[in-house]
């Protein structure tokens, strides 16, 4: 059953705010969430004033820029500064995105910025993808055929064959997407969410997998695969421009399909 | 008799750095999301529609039963129907089952694989709501003429 409040342990204060240096000409605020699990306190927002002349254009600059030079107990996620680690997803400025994609110009107003919606948190912008994880692990996102490969060989695709693979094989699993679902949100314990669909039909369309049938099986399902009710928010999301939704629509016709 | 603990709960179970117990917070989700973009915004209407036009439906029951009972309930509902408050009820129907019907034929593209590209769904979004507000309109000027 979905709840829409916030738990009590989990309702937002507020925090402290850090106020820009005297002499700042572009301030803008940034408007964190911040939970210590070493205090036992509820989650609260810390607003931070930056000055943006001395600030990178992206938001992970300003994040960075926020550990390094104001509070060093600022925690998050972050590797390749590029978008292609998919460490940074967070949910700035109402919409989930790689903090390391999004110019800080692009929002109006206050940088609100809080973790992946609906998940577990670990530490301020730290949630716990140890479930998702697990989904993902349930689709085996690996190669399987029984044929064994041509001898000193690879598996040959032609080159139609291996462009139903586009729009895939570029997701960089940051669930932006799946944190954005309505339907994972409430039902994310058994609903696989759009980043793992995703992902199983990448198997279920590549040519050289053997194992389509079974992978259709493991998906029919209430509500593993038909919780989606193409809400979209996934598509409107993903920050490497993919589109899951149109993935999952790919399942559900081949499961109409197969009846015959 | 207690319940079995809720396996959902496992991943709020964290610890602290002395390693005590903690339960983990839930990130906000409708607190923090943008759900009046056109996805969210739509999908959610679509079910208010849906739920609404199911109970305005209860209204046409209440019509046929009058029209059944004879002449004296009959007018009862006629009465009730042509007031401000009828009036208003009947055109929030109108908008409520135009809505419903447009969104729902823009998921039956969806479910024959039409339209996911984000400039489709933005276009048949905006298609839908403006549908909606053209059909309720000529909706009520046949109507009227018909009626006045």
């Amino acid at each position: 059953m979905a709840t829409f409040t916030l738990p009590k342990n989990s309702t937002i204060g507020q925090g402290q705010i850090f106020k820009a240096e005297p002499g700042a000409k572009d301030v803008r605020a940034f408007k964190i969430y911040r939970w210590d699990p070493d205090t036992g306190d509820n989650p609260r927002t810390d607003t931070y004033e930056l000055d943006l002349a001395q600030t990178g254009p992206m938001v992970l600059d300003a994040l960075i820029k926020i550990k390094n030079e104001v509070d060093s107990t600022l925690t998050f996620r972050r590797s390749c500064r590029e978008g292609i680690c998919g460490s940074c997803a967070m949910n700035i400025d109402g919409l989930n995105t790689l903090a390391c994609l999004k110019p800080i110009e692009d929002v109006k107003g206050d940088v609100r910025i809080t973790p992946l919606p609906h998940m577990p948190v670990m530490k301020d912008l730290v949630p716990d993808l140890s479930q998702i994880y697990a989904q993902y692990r349930s689709i085996e996102p690996w190669l399987k055929a029984d044929t064994p490969a041509p001898p000193d060989e690879e598996r040959r695709q032609s080159k139609e064959e291996r462009a139903k693979l586009d729009g895939m094989w570029e997701c960089i699993l940051c669930f932006c997407c799946s944190t954005s679902c309505p339907s994972y949100w409430w039902n994310g314990d058994r609903y696989l969410g759009p980043a793992v669909l995703l992902a199983a039909y990448r198997w279920i369309a590549d040519s050289r997998d053997e194992y389509t049938g079974d992978r259709l099986d493991n998906l029919e399902d209430p509500f593993r695969l038909y919780r989606c009710h193409t809400i979209m928010n996934c598509t409107r999301a993903c920050p490497k421009g993919l589109n899951p939704a149109e993935a999952i629509g790919k399942i559900k016709t081949l499961m109409v399909e197969r009846q015959g | 008799m207690s319940h079995p603990p809720d396996p959902r709960q496992a991943a709020f179970a964290g610890r602290r750095t002395d390693g005590s117990p903690v339960q983990r917070p839930l990130s906000p989700h409708l607190q923090a999301y943008d759900m009046l973009q056109m996805t969210s915004a739509m999908s959610i209407m679509h079910r208010a529609s849906g739920i609404a036009w199911s109970l305005a439906t209860v209204l046409l029951v209440w019509w046929l039963v009058a029209l059944a009972s004879g002449p004296g309930p009959f007018a009862t509902v006629q009465w009730f129907m042509s007031s401000f408050i009828g009036l208003l009820v009947l055109f929030g129907m109108t908008v409520v089952a135009w809505f419903h019907t447009l969104a729902g034929i823009r998921h039956m593209a969806w479910d024959l694989g039409y339209g996911f590209s984000l400039p489709a769904m933005m276009r048949s979004g905006q298609a839908v709501l403006v549908g909606t507000a053209a059909l309720t309109v000529l909706t009520w000027v046949i109507a009227l003429v018909v009626w006045l």
